[in-house]
């Protein structure tokens, strides 16, 4: 050890009274320091009880010095001491005070603000990767639906289920499609069924997330059942001329809602891959920094998805033509593309938070 | 927690953290059992919150068969019966994905549940628990345990292969705290976080300074009172260099516990082994002043580099 060297000279004191008055150290040590660990011990109860409005601005600034004071004392009493009591409690109280020192720092609020202003459109950036080959399996998704269905009607049924589908089902009339497009101003609750919508549509998409956690296939297979179920119903409004005003119909909340599964999917696609190619880390550090990222994507998704819903439920009843919605969906779809891939906001100050 | 500090009671549970100043921290990771504990009390906050938001709002609508008639109507009750569904959707969308979020966001990075069974979450690296891990590690739930139970339910044991993949499912999720040393779920594998035991120790007082602890009368009544009179016994350097640290620890345990039964048992051991017969009757002064004498030469030790682990080891230079 290299306290050896420092007090070579001295040696072993052999007496003892020589040793009397250095066991006597450990415990000054202790002593001397133990006003501190206290102070520490009590700031540290009170934040664990919740009470942070009751300290006071000395004790929340005196925090991290005291936590580095008591660290070192640990390490210093692990040298030295052997009062196992004392060693129990500040490996105790090191722990405790890490735990509020290095806790989540960021309140919600703030953590909201650095993610809309940059953070989001960042995470986004990052996975451009699964966001390609999502999309692809997206557009693979509805050629499949439409082709299926496109050879053999009885797909339809197999794709779109019974309650989902309603009137829309192969051989209504035109008349009868038209109806489900145009003309929804007057019902009602709608914006009941928006919510409920959303509700839903966000336990789809964190599901297409959650399920990236099987090296990503399952949100693959997802995402090709829910765009082949869209292809379907194109085939459908095609051979009724609606095509262009189901597409009108579709792109008013579509853009956005799309896009979100896509995000989502692409997350779930993005830990998928982590996990089965994590490179030179280890897998589980791969899959936990994926996994971060891929939250925060998520999060946004379903912000995403309240922006859908709200479009859905109100933007399409009051536009009732298929070039206005065209309009507010092709608005859309520019702006979230310039919010993810042109705006880099203060990246700086959302890495620090 | 038991007194002694973590190195010298090597469970299966402990673990070394880092912390980001260098220092290692020894934690213990929670048990499956306080996790599953935390969830279950969890579970029913949630189901309790979500029960009395329902009637709340069904009180505010004016009863379940008034929503049914008005619901449809287009005047202002009708509009306002639909904001309190849309209340109470969104009631249900929070309670059942927010709350988790919104309590291990906090400076206590605990549910409810976990704070009843003394457990919390940390980021496993030693670093600062992010706002991303935590909601990382939360979307996870809804596979590890909604879509499946909801999935059984739903199928029921007739739809054959679709049951039981869901309840295959439901195990590897659900049992995946049980394949891995630390017990992490999915979630947890996600996010780089880990459950640990919420550490709660007092400060107990040093046995080589001040007052011996104070012996219940009841429990003792036949031990000898230390006060003015106290004996002070002096050993010999080699009636010291019989024991290590192992000993040392294991004194203060007896000491600290205070058993007149293991008192006398440990004297009989050690005034054995040394070959003294004076604390006879004066067990615990006797052993107080051997446990002073032997810390302060086995710190004597240390701050020389010598350690000595336990009676078999010589010291080492």
């Amino acid at each position: 050890m290299n306290l050896a060297g420092l007090f070579s000279n001295s040696g072993l004191p052999d007496s003892v009274a020589a040793i009397e008055s250095a066991a006597l150290r450990s415990d000054r040590f202790r002593l001397e320091r133990e006003a501190d660990w206290q102070r520490l011990e009590a700031i540290v109860s009170r934040m664990e009880k919740g009470r942070l409005r009751r300290l006071s601005d000395e004790d929340l600034l005196a925090l991290p010095g005291l936590y580095r004071t008591v660290a070192s004392s640990l390490s210093i009493a692990r040298e030295t001491s052997l009062d196992a009591a004392t060693l129990a409690y500040l490996e105790g109280l090191v722990q405790r005070a890490w735990f509020v020192v290095y806790g989540p720092r960021s309140s919600l609020w703030d953590w909201l603000r650095g993610f809309l202003g940059g953070g989001w459109s960042a995470a986004v950036r990052t996975i451009w990767l699964d966001i390609l080959v999502a999309l692809a399996v997206m557009v693979a998704g509805t050629a499949v639906g439409w082709l299926l269905v496109a050879h053999d009607v009885d797909w339809y049924h197999a794709l779109v289920g019974g309650d989902m589908a309603g009137g829309r089902v192969p051989g209504a009339t035109p008349e009868a499609l038209r109806r489900t497009l145009f003309g929804e101003a007057d019902r009602n609750g709608m914006s009941l069924f928006a919510t409920q919508l959303f509700s839903n549509n966000s336990q789809v998409s964190i599901l297409a997330f959650a399920l990236g956690f099987a090296f990503g296939i399952p949100s693959l297979l997802l995402l090709i059942h829910n765009m082949a179920m869209l292809g379907a119903m194109l085939w459908l409004y095609n051979g009724a001329g609606l095509l262009v005003d189901f597409a009108g119909w579709l792109a008013v909340h579509g853009t956005t809602e799309l896009f979100a599964i896509l995000l989502a999917g692409a997350a779930g696609l993005h830990i998928g891959r982590a996990l089965a190619f994590p490179g030179n880390r280890p897998v589980l550090q791969a899959t936990a920094e994926a996994g971060r990222r891929a939250a925060l994507v998520m999060t946004g998704v379903v912000l995403m998805l309240i922006v859908a819903a709200l479009l859905e439920g109100f933007a399409r009843q009051l536009v009732d033509q298929t070039f206005g919605r065209f309009a507010i969906g092709g608005f859309m779809l520019t702006l979230w593309c310039a919010y993810f891939f042109a705006f880099r906001g203060n990246r700086g100050k959302v890495r620090s938070a | 927690m038991s007194v002694v500090p973590t190195r010298y009671r090597r469970t299966r549970q402990d673990r070394v953290l880092v912390t980001p100043e260098g220092i290692s921290v020894p934690v213990t990771v929670a048990s499956r059992g306080a996790r599953a504990g935390a969830l279950i009390l969890d579970f029913v906050v949630i189901l309790v919150l979500m029960g009395l938001t329902t009637w709340g709002l069904i009180e505010i609508a004016g009863g379940v068969s008034g929503i049914d008639r008005n619901l449809d109507q287009k005047n202002a009750l009708g509009h306002a019966l639909q904001f309190l569904v849309i209340l109470w959707v969104v009631a249900m969308f929070l309670f059942r994905n927010a709350y988790f979020l919104f309590f291990e966001l906090g400076p206590r990075g605990a549910t409810p549940g976990k704070r009843i069974v003394g457990i919390r979450i940390a980021a496993r690296d030693g670093g600062r628990l992010t706002a991303e891990m935590v909601i990382a590690r939360n979307l996870l739930r809804d596979i590890e345990l909604f879509l499946p139970i909801v999935f059984i339910m739903q199928a029921g044991a007739e739809s054959g292969m679709g049951w039981l993949a869901a309840t295959g499912w439901l195990a590897i999720f659900l049992l995946m705290p049980l394949f891995n040393r630390d017990g992490l779920r999915a979630g947890d594998m996600i996010a780089g976080t880990w459950v640990l035991e919420r550490p709660r120790q007092k400060l107990e007082a040093a046995m080589s300074v001040g007052s011996p602890a104070p012996v219940p009368a009841e429990q003792q009544p036949d031990a000898p009172r230390a006060g003015d009179t106290r004996r002070h016994y002096r050993f010999e350097e080699a009636e010291l260099a019989v024991y290590g640290e192992y000993e040392l620890q294991a004194l203060e345990r007896v000491l600290r516990d205070d058993r007149s039964h293991s008192l006398e048992n440990v004297y009989q051991t050690i005034a054995h082994k040394i070959g003294r017969t004076d604390g006879w009757n004066d067990e615990r002064t006797f052993l107080e002043d051997y446990y002073t004498q032997l810390r302060a030469r086995l710190e004597a030790g240390m701050r020389m580099g010598r350690r000595k682990a336990d009676k078999f080891s010589g010291t080492q230079g």
